[in-house]
């Protein structure tokens, strides 16, 4: 069983290495993890490690320290033992540089500022942060739900089928995107409930597909070994029926992560999102409508930004679905 | 094809009362009742203390708020069904009014939208299935994706400064579906305006549903083709093009039929933003400024009509299924 399983995924493996443009957005999307990771190591307006009066800091986890326009003006005037590491972009995402409001992408600015003369690569990292973590708590917690619904009505069927098929029914009828802002606007914008708001409107889409699967293979003879072998329903459905669906809501979360990214960043794009101190894609956009004439740059950088992430996720999730799907292979 | 219908309609009951208990259940999810708030913007909005205190008093008879929870549930349930969702807080006229004066709106972007969509990815679909895994196949899959993947309110506002702004190209109206004054025009003329002004609304609404449809149309026809009936086609001597057209198509649109019922929920979320965007004064517009407002009682009936059209169409959709495809029995057969 374990071996055959093994064989399965190898099978997908090498269908999906046969496409090079998911390969490059796994790594697309595994350097964004990086970098979302590494964002206060990456974009900060403080040193990564100081040395001073002989002590050693690491100022980027102390919020009190020194920033780095502040560390120059004691450099020119204190002599001598004062060393620091500046971070690759030595801003952070709300270092206001009043000398360079609205400055096109420069040396300094690789992509330039925005009106409040933030910068805008720094915006961009810690940007991934929210966009990364909302696409995958988010369709987490979908996942979650729609596995658990669809296990239930696909294995019992009966009642449990009626009401969870009536309840799918019922969550596909609204507007999902209206439903997500009405909500917030009553819980308040805040990510987490972002967060808790687009996993539980989005899981119909990963129930239906397992409760599929699970009519699909459940009057089949492994089902009935498991039950004649004694197995409790919990066990037959999580280890003998569910990996058969694994594949597909695979597909389905790739997708789902494209979708819940771009929904986040709608959001902020409306004023619904995270708090305007927290630099996002989306209110970067939505900030950038501001200045749309004299500063194309901050359109062109998080929208493309939402687009390079979204199209990686649609990708990987398109290759897995040819890859697992049989007729595709000609 | 009666008791089918019947049947379908009779499981349309307890979807509806979920779809009512859900919006009931986000009106109390509401942070203070609806009648506090509302003395509360009243107050803001500098009215006298007599005026304020009437409103609340009128809500309160609206909602019945002193009455207790099953009692609300049931006037809840009676007003949705009779589509009286009372007036709105903002200007105090009827709600089903303002729905009215929208919805047309939203209808006609929405039908052009999903019109474009089919006549576009369809053939597109059927083209790439004749040809699974050739370059042509591949090269639509992947622009088609990217399209998918355009944030459209990115799109939208980078075609507003190109097309509609004094900087670049100043082609198209970027606000509104009418400009001011043509109301008085001959009603060419006035058709001529409002189709100008949904160019760009229409492109932003359009662009990421082919990849979808085409991609369905793709498996579709893929699933015909493998027939027996088309194997027999062929073998008797049929050129490719009436094999692919008359054998393949006509039964490789089935599925594609179904699909309108459920692509209406999507465009009516997805026009919130492009109609805010545009400054469409549609449902979408109408809904988002009832949130920004608190306005709940438009926010109830849009939220509660839009899943009732949404699961009328779906039914109707279903019935067209079986219409179109007789072979199709929904009923299951015993023994």
């Amino acid at each position: 069983m374990v071996n055959e399983r093994q064989t399965y995924a190898s099978m997908i493996w090498r269908q999906f290495k046969k496409s090079r443009l998911a390969v490059v957005s796994l790594f697309v999307v595994a350097a964004l993890v990086v970098i979302a990771l590494l964002a206060p190591f990456i974009a900060n307006e403080r040193p990564i490690l100081m040395r001073h009066a002989g002590e050693w800091s690491m100022p980027i986890f102390d919020k009190a320290s020194l920033t780095l326009s502040e560390l120059d003006v004691i450099k020119d005037s204190s002599s001598g033992d004062l060393w620091f590491i500046n971070p690759p972009i030595p801003f952070g995402p709300t270092t206001y540089d009043l000398d360079s409001v609205l400055s096109p992408p420069t040396k300094k600015h690789l992509l330039g500022t925005d009106g409040d003369g933030r910068d805008i690569v720094s915006q961009l990292i810690w940007g991934s942060r929210i966009s990364l973590s909302v696409g995958v708590v988010a369709i987490g917690i979908a996942a979650i739900i729609g596995i658990i619904f669809g296990l239930l009505a696909g294995y019992f069927g009966g009642w449990a089928d009626m009401i969870i098929s009536r309840l799918i029914e019922i969550m596909t009828c609204f507007p999902t995107f209206f439903l997500i802002l009405t909500v917030l606007a009553f819980v308040g914008p805040s990510i987490f409930n972002i967060m808790v708001v687009i996993g539980i409107t989005g899981w119909t889409g990963i129930a239906r597909l397992v409760r599929g699967e699970c009519l699909k293979v459940r009057g089949r003879q492994f089902v009935h070994a498991a039950v004649v072998s004694g197995a409790r329903d919990g066990r037959i459905m999580w280890r003998h029926i569910l990996p058969h669906a694994l594949a597909p809501v695979l597909v389905s979360v790739s997708f789902g992560v494209a979708s819940a990214i771009l929904a986040e960043a709608a959001l902020s794009f409306l004023g619904f999102g995270v708090p305007a101190s927290t630099a996002s894609w989306g209110s970067m956009l939505s900030e950038a409508q501001e200045y749309m004439d004299i500063g194309w740059w901050l359109t062109l950088v998080p929208g493309s930004a939402i687009f390079v992430t979204i199209m990686a996720y649609n990708l990987i999730g398109e290759a897995l679905r040819d890859a697992i799907d049989p007729n595709m292979k000609t | 094809m009666a008791s089918y219908v019947l049947k379908r309609l009779l499981l349309m009951i307890p979807t509806l009362l979920g779809i009512i208990v859900i919006t009931f259940a986000v009106v109390h999810l509401a942070p203070g009742d609806p009648a506090t708030l509302m003395s509360q913007s009243a107050e803001s909005s500098s009215m006298n203390e007599g005026s304020a205190k009437s409103i609340v008093e009128e809500t309160k008879k609206l909602y019945g708020l002193d009455k207790p929870l099953p009692v609300q549930f049931l006037r809840w349930v009676q007003r949705a069904v009779t589509l009286d969702f009372g007036n709105s807080y903002r200007d105090h006229r009827p709600v089903m009014e303002k729905i009215w004066e929208a919805l047309p709106i939203t209808l006609l972007l929405n039908i052009i939208t999903i019109f474009i969509i089919y006549i576009i990815s369809v053939p597109l679909g059927i083209y790439t299935a004749v040809k699974p895994r050739g370059v042509a196949d591949r090269v639509v899959s992947v622009v088609l994706l990217v399209f998918y993947s355009l944030p459209s309110f990115w799109v939208a506002i980078m075609l507003m400064v190109i097309f509609g702004s004094g900087d670049y190209l100043n082609w198209l109206p970027i606000t509104g579906i009418l400009s001011h004054g043509a109301d008085k025009l001959p009603w060419y003329e006035i058709v001529m305006n409002i189709s100008w002004h949904l160019i760009l609304p229409i492109v932003c609404l359009t662009y990421g549903g082919f990849a979808f449809l085409s991609r369905f149309t793709r498996a579709s026809m893929l699933e015909v083709i493998r027939q027996d009936y088309i194997r027999t086609a062929r073998a008797k001597g049929l050129s490719e093009w009436r094999v692919i057209m008359k054998h393949g198509v006509r039964n490789a649109l089935i599925p594609i039929l179904t699909l309108m019922g459920t692509l209406l929920p999507a465009l009516l979320g997805g026009s919130v933003i492009i109609e805010q965007i545009f400054s469409i004064p549609g449902m979408g517009r109408l809904g988002f400024e009832s949130i920004l407002s608190r306005d709940y009682p438009v926010i109830m009936a849009i939220a509660t009509i839009s899943a009732m059209l949404t699961l009328v169409s779906i039914l109707l959709s279903d019935v067209m299924y079986k219409v179109v495809d007789p072979r199709i029995t929904f009923d299951k057969r015993e023994g």
